[in-house]
């Protein structure tokens, strides 16, 4: 039993190279057929002659597209994603330095979205066509339609321009700039590790806006899933027979019903999550929130290449590491994967 | 034990905590700070040698001194910017420059014939992008140490290959890339032969009105006064912030969270043009935007046709309604501000007389095109009002909506029939849009020298040998002359319906005073920003 519970996660954790090795290859050769010329990224448009072809010698472009990528593949086994042409850093500094603003920004969404979209999906099950349920399903339908970059900008109106409840777009209020000194790169955290409790509520409160943004938007899902899971199960015959020998209202739901929808919640919660570590471009465009999505869309818009391989590489190794956490999560809690 | 007064109490102060930190988030900037919100990821270098973006190009223009500048307010007088003055041999080969003295670094170091000979020969040796606009005299790695050199502490002698006309030299070492960077500090960061390029990237050495404190891509800038400057800053700190969205821009600025916004779109600008809680700074750009019509293509090779599209677009219709604020009408390829700009607008709507000269050359029914355009705004709604223009005279272009990077490979590759496109001067002499515009000295398709003229398949060595002999004009205004005769005959017969051109408008809150706006991204000054 134990042996083949083991087997099966050598199998999960053999695919990871093989997926990573796939998504480098393919975001390669995208982007070597894209219709941009890279070297445009590096000289620019007015370089004269010489300059082109050097840069074009410098960067291995004359060289046939399968030495290319075993350059690449090279470098990238020796911790090397190369230089970034837009921020003229190493691409590993640039993701250590964005991946952690669209961490600090996706955990806490994920974690509000979770909270609140799966008590209010709980409870549209339980009061099925009551108007409790029709003024949920209104409040995801309008989290799950309304463009993000609306509600992003919706908020700012309100919150920021009108109430004043909320500083503005950014990560940190002018003050605050170049006082903490980077630990983590997650402010809130490098804040209190200081001891500099001004400087975290200021990273708090620049965070409740872009994070509840990506909350409502998520959360909308995870509510809309948690309700179908759980109407389905209770449903269920064994839900009767709990009511049937009186145990209470809460029991049912909580202790029996929900347990069983918390399994396929798991996958929803943590695609959700891979999705927000992706980065939410617009949101964090409007926020001037310098996460990794946005760093992605302004190295691809600029044929960064190194930049997009290396920021993609990370997407894919968040994807893989998160779908492998559920799978495993999923194995713990249901009996019949044993 | 928790009592209701308790928790009263307890709501009560994380209320008063809660305001405190939001008053603070949103006390008006600091005195003593500017904080201006701005799209800064076009920037991918702070060395003056390798920049060549417009934010880049703005902050070595505010981190840097040159030999000379243009004053804003009068954009065509050459003045020393460290130099003194400077004379030129009887064969125009030879230009000596004489440095003002007490011109200091952030150091404190004063600078010395020593530091602009090293940042010349730096430029030259490091051969990047924008180095053309000094190679061009005939610098070389090879020779730069007899052409660029030092006689004594205060005196520089630069030697070209070709007579040179003096304006022409002065306003390319005018540019960005004839930053004068303190020769100690870059030598002593330079690794392998890299002349100290990979620090420069982030960091600052010159004696210009502020030092760079950081650089912190698509995120902060950061600049504190150099307090040795000659022409000292009013403000103490600027911090440029990265706002993508002209929206936050915006708010940002009505709720006094940023003295300065640099993004605005025509009808925000419009919003707050009457508030006087604002002003609002433009400036005429150095950047046109025009239709390029590709010569490969035999349609677009006639005469009647290319004058056709040029009768067929409603210029003024189109700065009107779509960018009142943020383009004027312009119609020749020396933009309005640089020396010998033609301003007169041969061109109007004129759909009768198109559709006349359409049939003239065959083609009374028009005929069908590509037509490629970088997608973003405003530049995406200009390409309809074009479209709509066209479709009027009977052509039919097809809509190639693109990045702009792979615009301007397509048009590279010369595989465009129609192309909007946008072209921001390189250094102020009218040289450097005239050899983009009427300079193609082969019309290969493996010509090295891909200017737009040969981008768009034009072969003129009629008017290649009028622009070489232009710049060659040793004679200042027989120079201007020269220039104005060519953008005549350029407007009448090039495949370059040249229509707009850029006009940038910063909005500050009323208390801020002093931002200039430049004709050339490197002019934009800082120095004398200030609020009340």
């Amino acid at each position: 039993m134990l042996k083949a519970r083991l087997g099966a996660l050598a199998a999960t954790v053999a695919s990871i190279p093989i997926t990573l090795l796939g998504l480098a290859l393919v975001t390669f050769f995208i982007g070597r057929v894209v219709p941009i010329d890279p070297v445009l990224a590096v000289v620019g448009d007015r370089a004269p002659a010489d300059v082109v072809e050097r840069a074009r010698i410098e960067l291995g472009l004359d060289q046939p597209l399968y030495v290319q990528f075993g350059r690449y593949l090279g470098d990238i086994l020796t911790g090397n994603l190369g230089r970034s042409v837009m921020t003229s850093n190493s691409v590993w500094e640039d993701i250590t330095r964005f991946f952690p603003a669209t961490f600090e920004l996706a955990t806490l969404a994920i974690l509000v979205a979770a909270i609140l979209g799966i008590g209010l999906g709980v409870l549209a099950a339980t009061r099925q066509g009551s108007w409790v349920d029709q003024a949920v399903r209104v409040f995801c339908l309008a989290g799950h339609s309304l463009p993000v970059f609306v509600l992003a900008l919706i908020s700012l109106l309100v919150f920021y321009a009108w109430l004043g409840w909320l500083p503005g777009p950014g990560r940190q209020g002018i003050i605050y700039q170049d006082m903490v000194e980077t630990r983590t790169g997650l402010l809130t955290l490098d804040a209190a590790l200081a001891g500099d409790w001004p400087a975290f509520w200021d990273a708090v409160a620049h965070l409740i806006q872009p994070a509840g943004v990506l909350a409502f938007f998520s959360l909308a899902y995870i509510a809309r899933m948690t309700r179908a899971f759980m109407l389905a199960e209770l449903r269920s015959e064994y839900v009767t027979t709990a009511r049937a020998k009186g145990l209470s209202r809460s029991r049912i739901v909580w202790r029996h019903a929900f347990r069983n929808t918390a399994v396929p919640l798991v996958t929803v919660i943590f695609l959700t999550y891979a999705g927000l570590l992706e980065g939410a471009v617009l949101t964090e465009t409007i926020f001037a929130w310098p996460g990794l999505g946005q760093y992605l869309t302004v190295s691809l818009l600029n044929a960064d290449m190194n930049a997009v391989l290396g920021a993609t590489l990370v997407v894919g190794l968040i994807y893989v590491a998160l779908n492998l956490l559920a799978d495993l999560l999923y194995r713990l809690m249901d009996p019949r994967t044993r | 034990m928790t009592t209701r007064r308790t928790l009263m109490v307890a709501s009560g102060a994380a209320f008063l905590s809660w305001d405190a930190v939001i008053r603070t988030a949103h006390a008006q900037t600091p005195p003593g700070i500017i904080v201006m919100a701005k799209q800064i990821d076009d920037m991918i270098t702070l060395d003056p040698a390798e920049s060549f973006e417009y934010t880049g190009g703005e902050l070595c223009g505010n981190v840097y001194q040159k030999l000379t500048t243009t004053p804003n307010d009068n954009p065509s007088r050459l003045t020393g910017d460290l130099a003194e003055s400077w004379t030129a041999s009887e064969d125009a080969k030879t230009f000596t420059f004489r440095l003002k003295a007490g011109q200091k670094f952030a150091s404190g170091k004063e600078v010395t014939a020593e530091d602009v000979v090293y940042s010349l020969q730096r430029v030259v040796a490091l051969n990047k992008s924008p180095a053309f606009i000094i190679n061009q005299f005939g610098f070389t790695k090879d020779n730069m140490a007899q052409t660029i050199r030092a006689t004594d502490p205060r005196t520089v002698v630069l030697t070209t290959a070709e007579p040179t006309a003096t304006s022409f030299l002065l306003y390319c070492l005018s540019a960005a890339v004839g930053s004068i960077l303190e020769k100690a500090v870059v030598s002593a960061r330079a690794q392998n032969d890299d002349w100290g390029n990979g620090w420069m990237k982030q960091n600052s050495a010159g004696s210009g009105p502020y030092r760079i404190v950081s650089w912190r891509a698509s995120e902060a800038v950061t600049l504190e006064a150099n307090p040795n400057a000659a022409n000292p800053a009013a403000t103490r700190r600027i911090i440029i912030r990265h706002v993508a969205d002209p929206s936050a821009q915006l708010l940002g600025l009505q709720r006094g969270d940023y003295d300065i916004a640099r993004n605005l779109a025509s009808d925000q600008i419009k919003g707050v043009s009457g508030d006087n809680r604002y002003t609002v700074v433009s400036q005429r750009k150095a950047s046109l935007l025009y239709v390029a019509m590709n010569q490969k293509n035999p349609i677009l090779a006639k005469p009647q046709v290319r004058q056709a599209i040029k009768m067929a677009i409603d210029y003024e219709g189109i700065q009107r309604n779509i960018v009142p604020s943020n383009y004027a009408v312009h119609q020749s390829f020396l933009p309005e501000g640089l020396p010998g700009a033609l301003t007169e607008k041969p061109f109007k709507l004129d759909v009768a007389a198109a559709k006349r000269l359409l049939a003239e050359a065959g083609h009374p029914d028009g005929f069908e095109c590509s037509f490629d355009f970088f997608s973003g705004a405003p530049v995406g709604d200009i390409a309809q009002a074009v479209q709509a223009n066209l479709a009027a005279i009977g052509i039919r272009p097809r809509m190639l909506p693109g990045e702009m990077r792979a615009v301007i490979t397509k048009t590279r590759a010369r595989q465009h029939d129609l192309a909007l496109l946008r072209w921001g001067s390189d250094y102020f002499d009218p040289h450097s849009n005239a050899e983009a515009f009427s300079i193609n000295p082969d019309n290969g398709d493996d010509a090295r020298n891909k200017t737009l003229a040969w981008r768009s398949g034009w072969d003129i060595p009629e008017l290649t040998a009028r622009t070489i002999a232009a710049v060659r004009e040793t004679d200042t205004e027989k120079r201007i002359d020269m220039y104005e005769a060519l953008q005549r005959d350029h407007q009448q017969n090039s495949p370059f319906a040249v229509m707009l051109q850029e006009v940038e408008v910063a909005v500050t809150r009323n208390a801020v005073r002093g931002l200039q706006i430049g004709v050339l991204s490197d002019r934009t000054n800082y120095a004398a920003i200030a609020k009340a």
